[in-house]
């Protein structure tokens, strides 16, 4: 069983909810990363999404999108990411999960990329532009390595594609709360419930809730409908901000 | 030469080109559109509309030219000219974008969106919208909304709001990433008219079939007036609709074809959008083709005289077609576009778009070596009208 799961597993015979934080990787410094990794583990962060910059983020709302920009501006690249995941390993078990577009993993290769993600210890990647459709040697290679592949789905999603992606993703499925980016309003209505249900009904896997989480009622109403939340925008304004996130990580920690 | 596959195959793959790389909330949406348009692609009903309004409305079938003035000047080929700059708003965008508009109409939809560099798929997907009644919205990116400030106001006029796009590059490639991300949005009600043969499955497809009336024309058209095909077709690339639009009803006959990509300022200087030149294998707003990108999978900004142009990918078909040696691609630098600008001005009356510039540029180097019963057709995509401005400004003439 890979890490990611283990974690689900364990959290679920506790009657717990995964905590997901999403950072993106060297926003503003790699060495500002490696704090924020350790402060989001003692808030209660279960696992960690770490974002890997590009130029053209096309899933993602213009809170993440300026993330982008400020890494790129570092310097950060996915290499520099995977170099720096090996050394945060000495300090830290945490799974870190990779949110990154095809473009930069299909350009430093597929299998060489899987197989230093895994050798540096990353457990499990996401990829928003890449549907199950696209990944047949993404996924055998990942399966090859015991390396997550975690795909997504969204309220659009008809029950064939809701099949596919099941069973194409390992470690849980990310469920996409709304039709629309990342950071937009996150609209609690019947039809989340209900899609969610039919996913847990077909996927028999966890499943985590992103995109619009954005305070403690949003995480506990979501949380009490999946198997773990994932929380992005938000953290990433308070860094923008250079405000402190440990606070905010355990206010959402405590609701869900 | 490689025998040429009938491809897309059902997944949108031109080989290992193309394909749908989106966020999964757009599949149902690229599936039903698929699915729309293999309905109505043969749909007789649709098909009339689609006809009449191709007839009276864009003004087609748009005459073959023969380019009498220039063809002396080049003591070589024969040129002709197929003219979409007169197509109804002035190039052939609008030959992909009314047909785009009546798509969404039939398929229920109450909305479009498009993105625009130079304007001219904006202002087609806008004139598109105001014909068959649909709210539309256009995304540009401001520092093309500077250089294109008239289209920006056709558009408007035309009923459509025009948002600014202020992120990236803020380019064409910009305004693209937030016109998926308003579809990503507002899926259900709203049809993203993609202005060229790139993106998602099944829009690579679709803009061709929609172009492909450019070259169905030209080859009726010449037949009549010489007896025989061409001997070297030429157009230019940006995402590459009029070069397929042109050269997809002669792909199984013997031709030179030539691509044209902008050469910018010179391939050495970094600063061009020639992908076959400098690019390499990549995955970039929806689907694998050449991409000008750095080592690290980013994508480089790019730069060409002509906006039309200024992209840092290609139509996965035309991939294809290169690896099968049946289209060459090269490419024109600005100051060469903007020789040929003048040249078809001053030898023709004609003023081309600099998009199309690029294209008589490659005419004016082939023809002159070209024996004088040879044929040459080019295709001129648009008219230079909105290009006047900026050429005068290169030139430093203060209008």
């Amino acid at each position: 069983m890979s890490t990611i799961s283990g974690v689900f597993k364990k959290l679920k015979k506790e009657g717990k909810k995964a905590l997901i934080p999403y950072i993106m990787a060297g926003d503003p410094s790699l060495n500002n990363t490696e704090n924020f990794i350790l402060e989001l583990e003692e808030a209660g962060a279960d696992m960690i999404e770490l974002g890997v910059p590009f130029t053209d983020p096309l899933a993602d709302g213009p809170t993440i999108q300026r993330a982008h920009e400020r890494a790129l501006r570092q310097g950060v690249t996915l290499r520099k990411i995977l170099a720096f995941v090996e050394g945060i390993r000495q300090k830290t078990k945490i799974p870190l999960i990779l949110m990154t577009y095809y473009n930069p993993v299909f350009k430093y290769g597929i299998e060489a990329f899987i197989k230093e993600a895994v050798r540096v210890g990353v457990d499990g990647v996401i990829v928003p532009d890449l549907i199950p459709d696209e990944a047949k040697d993404f996924i055998r290679i990942a399966r090859e390595h015991g390396f997550d592949t975690i795909f997504l789905l969204a309220p659009t999603s008809t029950e064939e594609r809701i099949r596919k992606v099941s069973t194409a993703s390992k470690g849980f499925i990310y469920y996409v709360s709304i039709t629309g980016i990342t950071g937009a309003k996150l609209l609690m209505d019947d039809s989340m419930k209900n899609t969610l249900e039919s996913i847990k009904e077909i996927a028999k896997r966890p499943v985590a809730v992103g995109f619009g989480i954005s305070n403690p009622e949003e995480a506990s109403l979501a949380a009490s409908l999946a198997d773990g939340i994932i929380v992005g925008s938000a953290i990433v304004r308070l860094i923008a901000e250079g405000k402190n996130i440990k606070g905010f990580v355990k206010a959402i920690k405590e609701a869900i | 030469m490689g025998k040429i596959k009938n491809l897309p195959d059902s997944k949108g793959h031109f080989n290992e080109y193309g394909g749908r790389f989106v966020p999964e909330t757009l599949m149902p949406a690229l599936i039903e559109l698929e699915q729309a348009y293999k309905k109505y692609k043969k749909d007789k009903e649709f098909l009339a509309e689609l006809n009449s309004l191709q007839k009276d409305y864009i003004g087609r079938p748009t005459s073959l030219y023969f380019a009498r003035r220039l063809t002396e000047h080049l003591k070589g080929a024969k040129v002709y000219l197929k003219r979409e700059d007169l197509c109804h708003t002035g190039a052939h965008k609008i030959n992909n974008a009314i047909a785009q508009a009546l798509l969404a109409k039939k398929m229920g939809k109450t909305r479009i969106i498009a993105e625009t560099g130079a304007g001219q798929h904006g202002v087609a997907a806008a004139t598109g919208a105001a014909l068959v009644g649909l709210e539309c919205e256009i995304y540009m990116g401001t520092e093309d909304m500077r250089r294109q400030a008239l289209n920006v106001f056709r558009m408007r006029l035309l009923g459509a709001k025009v948002t600014e796009v202020t992120t990236g590059s803020r380019t064409l490639k910009d305004a693209i990433n937030e016109a998926l991300r308003d579809w990503t949005t507002n899926v259900r009600n709203t049809h993203y008219v993609m202005g060229t043969v790139f993106g998602p499955h099944p829009y690579p497809l679709m803009v061709r079939d929609f172009q492909s009336i450019i070259g169905k024309e030209a080859r009726q058209q010449i037949l009549k007036a010489e007896g025989k095909l061409p001997d070297c077709l030429i157009a230019c690339v940006g995402g590459g609709s009029n070069s397929i639009g042109l050269f997809y009803a002669f792909l199984t006959d013997n031709m030179r074809m030539i691509g044209i990509e902008a050469g910018g300022l010179g391939i050495q200087t970094g600063k061009h959008a020639a992908r076959f030149a400098g690019g390499s294998l990549g995955v970039f707003q929806g689907c694998k083709s050449y991409l000008l990108q750095d080592d690290d999978g980013n994508v480089l900004t790019t730069h060409s005289v002509s906006a039309g142009l200024d992209y840092a990918s290609i139509g996965p078909e035309h991939c294809y077609l290169r690896d099968i040696k049946k289209i060459e691609y090269t490419y024109a630098t600005d100051e060469e576009a903007l020789e040929a600008f003048e040249v078809l001005s001053n030898t023709e009356g004609i003023i081309p778009a600099l998009e199309s510039a690029h294209a008589i540029a490659e005419a004016l180097k082939v023809a002159p070596s070209m024996p004088t019963d040879s044929i040459i057709i080019v295709n001129l995509s648009g008219r230079g009208d909105k290009d006047v401005q900026e050429v005068a400004r290169i030139k430093g003439i203060e209008l």
